[in-house]
């Protein structure tokens, strides 16, 4: 423990590190050299990154193959436990090796589906989108860490996958998939996995995959159920075989909007992972023709069967329209009437359901406490909302009841004003968005409230111009 | 007939909040049989609450609905046209997309 043995310890240990760095980047060099042999035409330069994957799962293979079955020794012995299998062993373990994945969205069912894919030894696994990691996602997005937040989702899912496996291709898709660009990346990969959250997606992946035949492993989670099934795989049906008209409007509900408990996405990621897996290294039955139903409520898993492909389907029946060519300027939320991202969503998108004298800005309203005007703040949220966070002194009625308890507004006025004054207390609305507060003051202003007024923004607006201590959610 | 009925997806907010319902519909066709027809009128007059148009459209159930007789697609069976037996156990679900 003398001085000097602790220095040259240290200087080992330094030479060492840099003897290691030379050799890291003489291996660098290596690669890149080789993936620059492999054929890719000039123009293709921009994708490059893309277009590695799935030619160079075989090299993966091919450039350590030292042992007869053609798995490396670090193969062996990093999946192992997979190759002990008897059901899935070394032949599934290559499969999976040889297998290109695409994991559309990098959310709450994609964060499993990832970790697990890179994880298990997938060739090339691809992720695409075009969000960036927000505290609020962190409680079911597992793959994200709070050091990620406000990064690109993207970047924050392909290093978390990396720092578990370094032997497999991770391909960046920084973009939101389109019908524009789905073509061109869906086809460089053998299994797609749509963890996406919105409606006009689902048809668009599905389209995408009729479109160049690839198994679309598709999962949904709201609330406290998911559903997870196996679309365009053995001859069973697309999206479009079980749902050929899009849902109304009003039933498609968002995470952002109704909640979500953060493990209901985690186990029907957990199971698109599998899913992917059984399609990738060829074991087992998958889910084409049935799905799972999951009900975390009452702790139940339920699979039905469900009907085959439909021979009348427009995207994969016997006379189906669809082309690349319409694919390409297919609207798709036009189709659906939903939008694609969640964050136009938060734009007030009914900016203009009642009249701007029914309206007042949070700024104005403000003003008008500070005046100490005499009024009634009614917050027509669901009370469980009310219960996470409210104005002080404002009054909880929801829109689903405002009709039935409109009287209670009447003593609500009347209670805020002294009874000899004779004057009236005004009625102001708020929401979370500005948007339900705005259908509440047209239904008050037809029933005996004509001076309500709605709060331009609801809480985000009061958060964001007034107080900014206010919580969010 | 007794049957078991099933509202999932947020089908369930249609009708209370109350996920499984265990019922006895009044046999209505003269014959002595209960379609699927018959059974959803039912379900909109004895069930559903709020929003009918969330469960249904026209004779049946709205896009994206799924319905399942004893965990197999009414598609398979006939659709409306399916004749149902005592103590079927009817699913509807409202198809998912959220992640
Ligand atoms: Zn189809």
């Amino acid at each position: 423990m003398d001085s000097n043995g602790m220095s040259s310890g240290y200087a080992d240990i330094i030479r060492e590190i840099e003897k290691l760095k030379v050799e890291k980047e003489e291996i660098e060099n290596r690669i890149s050299k080789l993936e620059a042999q492999l054929d890719r035409k000039p123009d293709e330069t921009a994708h490059l990154e893309a277009s590695q994957c799935c030619s160079n799962v075989q090299t993966v293979l091919d450039g350590h193959r030292s042992s007869s079955n053609g798995l490396t020794p670090e193969m062996i012995y990093r999946y192992s436990r997979h190759l002990l299998l008897p059901d899935f062993g070394v032949e599934a373990q290559l499969n999976l090796a040889r297998s290109s994945i695409l994991v559309i969205g990098a959310g709450g069912l994609g964060s499993p589906v990832a970790l697990y894919l890179a994880s298990c030894g997938v060739g090339c696994l691809g992720i695409v989108d075009d969000d960036v990691v927000e505290l609020n996602n962190l409680h079911r997005q597992v793959i994200h860490a709070e050091a990620y937040v406000g990064k690109a989702k993207v970047k924050s899912a392909v290093a978390a996958c990396r720092a578990i496996n370094s032997l497999i291709k991770l391909v960046e898709h920084n973009e939101s998939l389109r019908a524009s660009n789905a073509l061109d990346i869906i086809s460089k990969y053998d299994i797609v996995v749509d963890a996406t959250d919105n409606l006009p997606s689902r048809y668009m992946i599905s389209d995408c995959c009729v479109l160049l035949d690839k198994p679309l492993i598709s999962g949904a989670a709201l609330g406290l159920e998911g559903q997870l099934t196996v679309y365009h795989h053995k001859g069973g049906p697309c999206y479009r075989c079980l749902f050929p008209t899009p849902p109304p409007t009003a039933a498609c509900q968002r995470c952002s909007d109704s909640g979500v408990l953060g493990v209901v996405p985690g186990v029907i990621g957990c199971l698109q992972a599998l899913e992917a897996i059984k399609v990738a290294s060829g074991i087992g039955e998958t889910l084409s023709g049935r799905m799972l139903i999951f009900d975390a409520l009452s702790s139940r898993i339920r699979i039905v069967k469900i009907r085959g492909r439909s021979l009348q389907c427009v995207a994969c029946g016997e006379n189906a329209e669809l082309t690349q060519q319409k694919f390409r300027s297919f609207d798709y939320e036009c189709f659906t009437q939903s939008p694609m991202s969640d964050r136009v969503i938060s734009l007030s998108i009914f900016s203009t359901l009642v009249y701007e004298s029914a309206r007042i800005s949070a700024r104005l309203y403000k003003d008008k406490i500070n005046e100490h005007e005499e009024h009634v703040l009614l917050d027509v949220r669901p009370a469980h909302h009310f219960r996470i966070t409210a104005i002080p002194g404002s009054i909880n009625l929801p829109l689903s009841v405002l009709v039935e308890n409109i009287s209670s507004i009447d003593s609500a006025l009347k209670a805020a004003v002294p009874e000899a004054s004779g004057e009236a207390a005004s009625l102001y609305v708020v929401c979370r968005r500005g948007n339900d507060s705005q259908r509440a003051v047209e239904c008050l202003r037809k029933n005996g409230f004509p001076l309500a007024k709605d709060i331009i923004g609801g809480l985000e607006a009061w958060s964001r111009d007034v107080d900014p201590s206010f919580p969010i959610y | 007939m007794h049957l078991t009925l099933e509202f999932g997806g947020g089908l369930d907010l249609l009708c209370q909040s109350v996920k499984i319902h265990e019922v006895d519909v009044p046999l209505m066709s003269e014959t002595g049989k209960m379609k699927m027809r018959d059974l959803l009128a039912w379900v909109r007059t004895n069930l559903i609450k709020e929003r009918p148009e969330m469960f249904m459209k026209g004779d049946s159930v709205r896009p994206g609905v799924l319905v399942l007789v004893n965990d197999c697609d009414w598609e398979l069976s006939g659709g409306l046209d399916m004749e149902l037996e005592e103590k079927d156990a009817v699913v509807f679900i409202s198809t998912l997309h959220g992640g």
